[in-house]
């Protein structure tokens, strides 16, 4: 897909992607109808980043990095958008 | 808000409902219709048909109305509760079987995107032992 995209970024919350933080990412990926993935490692396994109990079952941990892809409508966007609700500590959440 | 699924939370302790509630409230924010109910009427542990039927009118939405349950009794009395109310509305809830707390905040999650009532069950009970 022309308009897919995909970047990475560590997680610098201090309990990680728990509970209010996947909360946060999760409505923030619901937000773009482009199809975003996440993944604790470049291989995989992809998770389905609109998807609640998924992303809160990754248990991603402080300093751990965080991979995002995104394709179809706004996928630039979204991955944009998610790295920066990561590096921001995932604040307003 | 009536754009989505509404939450009720239903515990056999106020305190527990609330603080479900309250952590909806905090994670979520406000977009999604919720209510809870818990004690029985005389105030102490347990659960009111009427009140669990004076919840679901509160977080009424047209998209439906999930409810989340502690215990026994709270999901019998959230069942009778639904069986009083006239037959279009039954038919736009769903009981929960998933646990209360994670629940309210998974369900309520899952609604604020606009989901349907089916994916906010569906998603509340992924939660399940697994």
């Amino acid at each position: 897909m022309s308009d897919a995209t995909q970047d990475s970024v560590v997680i610098t919350h201090d309990v990680g992607l728990h509970a209010r933080p996947s909360v946060a990412l999760t409505k923030l990926a619901k937000t773009f109808p482009s199809k975003i993935e996440i993944a604790a490692t470049a291989d995989g396994p992809w998770i389905d980043a609109k998807s609640i109990v998924k992303v809160m079952a990754m248990k991603a941990k402080q300093h751990s990095t965080l991979h995002i892809r995104a394709a179809g409508d706004g996928a630039a966007q979204a991955v944009a958008a998610i790295k920066q609700l990561v590096i921001d500590d995932f604040a307003g959440a | 808000m009536s754009g989505n699924v509404g939450i009720v939370i239903v515990s056999h302790s106020p305190d527990v409902a609330k603080g479900a509630a309250d952590m909806v409230k905090q994670m979520v924010g406000d977009g999604v219709p919720l209510a809870w109910c818990g004690g029985d009427p005389g105030g102490g542990i347990g659960t009111s048909v009427e009140n669990i039927m004076a919840a679901i009118d509160r977080a009424w939405s047209d998209r439906g109305v999930a409810i989340l349950f502690d215990l026994g009794g709270a999901e019998t009395n959230s069942q009778m509760a639904v069986e009083m109310l006239p037959p279009e509305k039954q038919a736009k809830i769903v009981i929960c079987n998933a646990p209360v707390v994670e629940g309210a905040v998974i369900a309520a999650t899952e609604a604020w995107g606009g989901s349907s009532l089916e994916d906010v069950k569906r998603t509340a009970e992924e939660l399940s032992p697994q």
